[in-house]
């Protein structure tokens, strides 16, 4: 059964009473409210205790009730959706919420690496850089696995995320961060204006600070005029309100990143929902009102559990109906901090003490004080008396140098307020100070963002009121909406004096970073060991680099180094702000890019035909291929393939080769522009006719190959590879627009209009006449090889017929129109029965290849030039093209490179593999010999061996030479020979027959 | 980021690809190596005002030829690249 909410007040709060929640922390079970967060439902329930810190394993408990939280991080939830490092503070209470602390052993109120307190003295700054000067066997032995032992935060889940992230665009004319009174107040100007407005909130109530401080706006209570604004904000159409949502980051051209948190405050999504959305939000105006962070004053023993930021306790207290605390001390350097006084004594919680740096205190605060009883200390906390129990005891050094003690279980803490100046920063704005406030204020903000009220430094209800509404009218009248905004809510200011104070001195650990357990003394330490630039203490002490970037300390970090290195705050400056504002998952950003949905997929014309034949698919780039067809009784896909290439060399296959790229080229000048882009000739290639080509670079190595054919006097037809289609096309529209704009040409993608079929083998023309319409002539005269023309099949289609040949057998390419590309193959499958027309894949076709002896993609490689594919005979001396002049240079022409030649192993029963090294014969393998190395291979059903090509050095010089294959990956070691890459029909009888 | 194309208007950035440079031109033909060798290699590493290619792939396919700012980012002019790198006899 759930313990008793010990520490839950009677009344107030926006709690709903009547949902109770059970929820576990540690394995303990609890009870809570819906509108608690887990915090304040550990609050709620006494619990001070809630985590060990990173290094020294010190007990900690909350210290504050928002995003800022550097303590109170758990693991949420159990098995595949356990979260680490998840903040109790922001962690919205559910049923049957599971939580648990993280960094200890084997309990976090009896933790054994909180020995590690007693070897502080080497966790100190920089400890990690210096442990690098010890020998090195001690680290290895020692020092690593210790530090990976005992520091730490919490355990991933290490199982994959079952859930799904979502990523979604928004626009809108003014983008508002934050729904606090400046947001709000933002809000209402820019919408009435009549601007699309997108309000982004972190947190799950709307309100900000309006939740726990109370005040006056337009004469009416401040839950009043919420709900007042928040009705007249739902009734415009055009304003979007997003709670749950954090902005992030800000990029350029006005676009932002928001994480919005959908279903984190339910047990699991509901089914097909996700957990998360990563919106990027692109906006003419952006109105930063996220508010200011109250921030800590470092004195010994801050970290004590029960001490707590004045504000978050306030918070506590007001939204959350929780005391952190029954008899509570007050340690302020200025007049806000006074505000949780006034809520505590309302609650009807004792107050010990108000302990004030300043040396005065309002006079209404005074009566306030000796009408609650309490006395007003005119000093500083020096240290703290307690342990994982929280708070027992403050020690007091007063003004003047005479000591107090003051017996309390909370000390709320208020060392004045620093402007969120995340957003304002992320395009290396460098916030300024204010000495008034003693704070960075925004400065250099990204264009079209503004800052207003407390997150730019004006901290006054009214004055947050005034800004934001003029902030928010403003952003509109810039996006061009100048509506009618009507007149700013008005509220009073309220006073605020600080006298700065950032450290006390006093024995025992003064912690300023409580995430990477960073102390005064270790920033004094930086600085004697000259690590003088913020950015340097920064990384070398670690202050500001855990999971919370620092957002409670980093600006009392930069005072201390100030003050030991004798300068001004803003001399020492701060270091540069980053993206993103809060931990977003890695999820959220691959959103739903992942496992099968990581790319999109291509899928061919014949695919679910191919699909329905049990054809084996491999993935080339975004498609998805019919590698080979499996017949029943085929042991493994060597037989298979085996059987494919047989078929085609003896009788007729086909194979679906849609996912070449396919350029339609128009226009008076198609020829010259291909000459251009071309090594060899194409404006003197006939109508009806088709040509190999070869593209290079402009740095001379080849680029891509394919055939074109002329289809009429002003019109080719391009084919590339399929891993280069879309880069061939943005090289040729680059050659076309940017440098060749005098030539009339025109260039189409037509890549998925095209169904491609490669039909191959003796009895293609047996089976393409049952195809094309019989008035087509496909003889030999008729259709000789490399013609190409458009032609009617059997029922009316236009199909464009290719005479081409990649096997080397007598061979067309059929292309129709893509949809008619799965009746096709039915089709072909029909019309071949009689010829044994066996559809074949990729895996024959790459053997057809390498047989033939033609390059592809791994010769193709990058670092290849036309000469060195044997292909140097088609590079014009007669014209200018792409890559002409660099592919002349002396490496480019040297008579040693390595070029394309096959290689088959001695032992013809040896199977040959690629990437092996070539080795001449009788030397030791080393990178002083390696002469190349194996680029391609297949077992050649037709030479029945195992044989390849290769880049060889002087390869075409050495045919017939035995040399050594040398794969050290597998370990093997055998002889090859260098002989002619065209391993079949070397004069090419069989494809003109 | 964003860009505005000339032709199809304000486009996120996924919709581009960069290519670079926009400032060398393309040498005739019959140019020396050493000429090509500058064209193809020799590039500024500008903080500040560059101009620079992108291809709206995404979108109508135009080159553009991109006016930005390496050190704010900000983009101060978009045009179709036409005949920007295209050699220019007699330069």
């Amino acid at each position: 059964m759930a313990g008793a909410q010990t520490h839950r007040l009677d009344k107030g709060g926006l709690i709903d009473r009547s949902a109770s929640l059970n929820f576990r922390f540690d394995g303990k079970t609890f009870s809570g409210f819906q509108g608690d967060t887990l915090a304040s439902a550990l609050i709620a329930n006494g619990v001070k205790l809630v985590g060990r810190s990173f290094k020294y394993h010190r007990p900690r408990g909350i210290l504050t009730s928002g995003s800022e939280e550097p303590n109170a991080l758990v693991e949420l939830r159990t098995g595949a959706r356990r979260e680490p490092n998840t903040k109790a503070t922001t962690a919205e209470l559910y049923e049957g919420l599971e939580a648990a602390s993280q960094n200890r052993w084997p309990s976090l109120r009896h933790d054994v690496m909180s020995v590690n307190q007693l070897f502080a003295p080497i966790f100190v700054a920089g400890f990690y850089y210096k442990t690098f000067m010890w020998p090195a066997k001690f680290w290895e032995a020692i020092y690593e696995p210790a530090i990976r032992r005992a520091a730490g935060l919490g355990r991933a889940a290490g199982v994959a995320d079952p859930d799904h992230y979502d990523k979604a665009w928004a626009h809108c004319d003014v983008l508002i961060a934050g729904s606090g009174p400046a947001g709000l107040a933002a809000a209402l100007a820019a919408g009435r204006s009549g601007a699309r407005v997108i309000l982004c909130e972190e947190d799950f109530t709307l309100g900000g600070r309006l939740l726990s401080d109370g005040g006056t706006i337009d004469g009416l209570p401040v839950a009043e005029w919420l709900s007042r604004t928040l009705a007249e904000l739902a009734a415009m159409p055009d304003v979007r309100i997003m709670t749950r949502t954090t902005l992030f980051g800000v990029y350029d051209g006005g676009t932002y990143g928001a994480i919005e948190r959908v279903n984190d405050h339910l047990p699991s999504p509901p089914e097909h929902q996700v957990r998360q959305r990563l919106w990027r939000i692109v906006a003419r105006r952006c109105v930063v009102a996220a508010g200011a962070l109250e921030r800590p004053i470092v004195f010994a023993g801050n970290d004590t559990p029960g001490v707590m930021m004045a504000s978050a306790m306030r918070t506590y207290i007001a939204r959350y109906a929780a005391a952190p605390a029954k008899r509570i001390a007050l340690f302020t350097n200025n007049e806000d901090g006074w505000r949780t006084v006034e809520a505590a004594l309302g609650a009807g919680l004792q107050i010990a003490a108000v302990i004030d740096a300043r040396p005065d205190v309002s006079a209404a605060y005074r009566s306030l004080a000796s009408k609650g009883g309490f006395p007003v200390l005119h000093g500083s906390v020096s240290g703290v008396e307690g342990g994982k129990d929280g708070v027992r005891k403050i020690a007091v050094s007063l003004t003047g140098g005479a000591r107090a003690e003051v017996e309390a279980d909370g000390l709320a803490v208020s060392g004045g307020w620093n402007p969120a100046v995340g957003l304002t920063s992320y395009h290396r704005g460098r916030p300024k100070w204010r000495d008034d406030i003693a704070a960075f204020v925004p400065d250099g903000a990204p264009p079209g963002m503004v800052a207003a009220g407390a997150a730019n430094g004006d901290f006054g209800l009214g004055a947050c009121l005034s800004q934001g509404f003029a902030a928010g009218a403003a952003a509109a009248h810039d996006a061009g909406h100048n509506g009618k905004a009507g007149t700013a809510p008005v509220a009073d200011d309220e006073a605020f004096s600080l006298t700065p104070l950032w450290h006390v001195a006093g024995k025992g650990k003064a912690f300023v970073d409580y995430q990477h357990d960073v102390t005064a003394s270790d920033i004094e330490l930086a600085q004697r060991e000259g690590f003088e630039s913020v950015e340097h203490l920064k990384r070398y002490t670690t202050l500001g680099m855990a999971t919370d970037q620092g957002k409670t300390s980093n600006v009392a970090g930069l005072a201390i180094m100030a003050a030991v290195s004798g300068r001004s705050i803003p001399e020492t400056g701060t270091t540069i702000y980053r993206p993103p504002y809060v931990p977003v998952a890695i999820g959220a950003f691959a959103g739903h890019h992942r496992d099968e949905t990581f790319h999109a997929t291509r899928l061919t014309p014949s695919h679910h035909w191919a699909a329905e034949q049990g054809a084996v698919f491999v993935d080339t780039g975004l498609w998805k291929r019919a590698q080979w067809y499996p017949r029943a009784g085929e042991k493994d896909w060597l037989e298979s393939v085996t059987r494919e290439v047989k078929a085609v060399r003896g009788g007729v296959g086909f194979c679906d080769v849609s996912t070449l790229g396919k350029i339609d080229v128009h226009g008076r000048d198609a020829g010259a522009f291909l000459d251009r882009v071309y090594i060899n000739t194409f404006s003197n290639l006939a109508v009806g006719k088709a040509r190999y080509g070869l593209m290079l670079r402009e740095d001379g190595i080849v680029y891509d190959d394919g055939t074109t054919s002329r289809l009429a006097e002003d019109h080719y037809f391009l084919t590339t590879t399929t891993a280069k289609a879309g880069l061939v096309m943005q090289h040729l529209e680059f050659c076309r627009q940017v440098l060749f704009p005098e030539l009339d040409v025109q260039l189409t993608s037509v890549s998925d209009q095209w169904a491609q079929f490669s039909i191959a083998g003796p009895k293609t023309r047996d089976l393409l006449k049952e195809i094309v319409d019989p008035a087509e002539d496909l003889s030999n005269e008729g259709f000789p090889f490399m013609g190409a023309r458009e032609v009617a099949l059997r029922g009316g289609i236009k199909a464009r017929l290719f005479r081409i040949s990649f096997s080397g057998e007598m061979a067309f390419e059929i292309s129709v129109p893509a949809r008619f590309g799965d009746a096709m193959a039915r089709n072909l499958m029909l019309a071949g029965a009689p010829f044994g027309v066996t559809p074949y894949g990729t895996e024959a076709l790459g053997v057809m290849r390498v047989e033939k002896g033609h390059v592809a993609g791994p010769e193709l490689n990058g670092t290849t030039t036309a000469a060195d594919l044997g292909l140097g005979k088609m590079m014009s001396t007669k014209k200018d093209y792409i890559g002409r002049v660099m592919a002349g240079r002396e490496a480019l022409v040297a008579p040693d490179r390595q070029v394309v030649v096959g290689i088959k192993p001695t032992d013809k029963a040896r199977r040959l593999r690629s990437g092996a090294h070539i080795i001449p014969k009788g030397q030791i393998p080393g990178p002083g010999n390696d002469q190349g190395y194996v680029t391609s291979v297949c077992f050649s059903p037709t030479l029945d061996q195992w044989i390849g090509l290769g880049l060889v050095e002087r390869g075409r010089e050495r045919i017939g030479e035995v040399v050594h294959a040398h794969d050290p990956l597998r370990g093997e070691d055998y002889d090859v020979e260098l002989c002619n890459p065209v391993f079949y029909d070397p004069d090419g009888g069989r494809q003109r027959g | 980021m964003r860009i505005v194309c000339p032709f199809c208007g304000e486009r996120e950035l996924g919709e581009f690809t960069y290519l670079g440079d926009a400032k060398p031109v393309r040498p005739v033909a019959g140019a020396s190596e050493d000429e090509v060798f500058d064209y193809v290699y020799l590039r500024d590493n500008v903080a500040g005002a560059t101009s620079e290619y992108w291809y709206h792939g995404g979108g109508c396919r135009a080159w553009l030829k991109v006016a930005r700012n390496t050190l704010t980012h900000e983009i101060s002019s978009v045009e179709p690249a036409l005949g920007a790198g295209a050699a220019r006899v007699g330069a």
